[in-house]
């Protein structure tokens, strides 16, 4: 686990098909400060480009990514 | 460091050119394109109006604005089934009877099968978890998207202002309205 990694808040996104991880994503990064970082996690496929997509695009920063079995976590951090 | 060949005269030269080339950078910045996506949603199908829901919202999401103008069979998907239109033509009672009245009652593309296909869809999309046209709708709102509806297919269908949805950002306007927002849009589509 990232023990290192300071977490400020947790999205739980698991069963949630497109659009909806990344539109609640997107509100969810506006509520920390930047620099501050959140975990995403979600069980749809899609988010494994999505999310890195969505990062590039809004200018925020996927700073690493863990899948076990069908879920997938992101932390990712407010750089935007 | 000064060079003795270059006059006073050149350096006049030089800073016109550099002031033409500002004036120029300033009018092109203007002609750049937003981070921005316009869509028309001309189809009354289910599916595409939910297909073009789901690019809204995303992009608002991905940080861009988002802009939809409902045109021709697009529209009567934006009527409010509670709302009274009133006194109407025979016309436009009939268009308005055998039209969709608001997202609730449009049908997919293919399949509809009577209307079972759909049904089926919408209960397929409930147990996936898929956000239906309605909640697709609360979302676009919450998040900014703005609609227009075009003024001149609501007059040909007979639908009124007052029978259309509440909607924070809505506009009845025209085609100069949509193209507008579309000039100066990354994105444009047509669905």
């Amino acid at each position: 686990m990232s023990d290192d990694i300071q977490i400020k808040k947790t999205l739980d996104l698991k069963g949630m098909p497109c659009p909806m991880p990344v539109v609640k994503v997107s509100k969810g990064i506006k509520e920390v400060e930047l620099g501050e970082v959140i975990e995403a996690i979600t069980t749809d496929p899609g988010s494994l480009s999505d999310f890195p997509a969505w990062a590039r695009t809004s200018g925020n920063e996927i700073i690493k990514t863990e899948q076990d079995g069908k879920t997938i976590k992101f932390y990712i951090k407010r750089t935007a | 460091m000064a060079n003795p060949d270059i006059g006073i005269n050149d350096l006049k030269g030089l800073e016109s050119q550099i002031a033409e080339i500002r004036s120029k950078i300033e009018a092109m910045d203007k002609k750049n394109p937003s981070d921005k996506l316009s869509m028309v949603v001309f189809s009354g199908d289910m599916d595409k109006i939910l297909a073009a829901f789901v690019i809204a919202t995303g992009a608002v999401a991905m940080g861009m604005e988002a802009v939809m103008f409902f045109t021709f069979w697009g529209t009567p998907a934006l009527r409010d089934k509670k709302k009274k239109p009133g006194q109407k033509d025979i016309m436009s009672k009939m268009f308005g009877a055998m039209l969709p009245k608001g997202l609730r009652e449009v049908k997919l593309s293919k399949m509809n099968m009577g209307g079972i296909g759909t049904a089926m869809m919408k209960s397929l999309m409930k147990k996936k978890n898929v956000a239906s046209l309605e909640q697709m709708l609360e979302m676009a709102e919450e998040l900014g998207v703005r609609i227009f509806v075009c003024e001149m297919s609501m007059d040909l269908m007979g639908f009124k202002r007052e029978e259309m949805i509440d909607y924070k950002d809505i506009t009845f306007c025209g085609v100069a309205k949509f193209l507008e927002e579309a000039k100066d849009s990354r994105i444009q589509l047509f669905i």
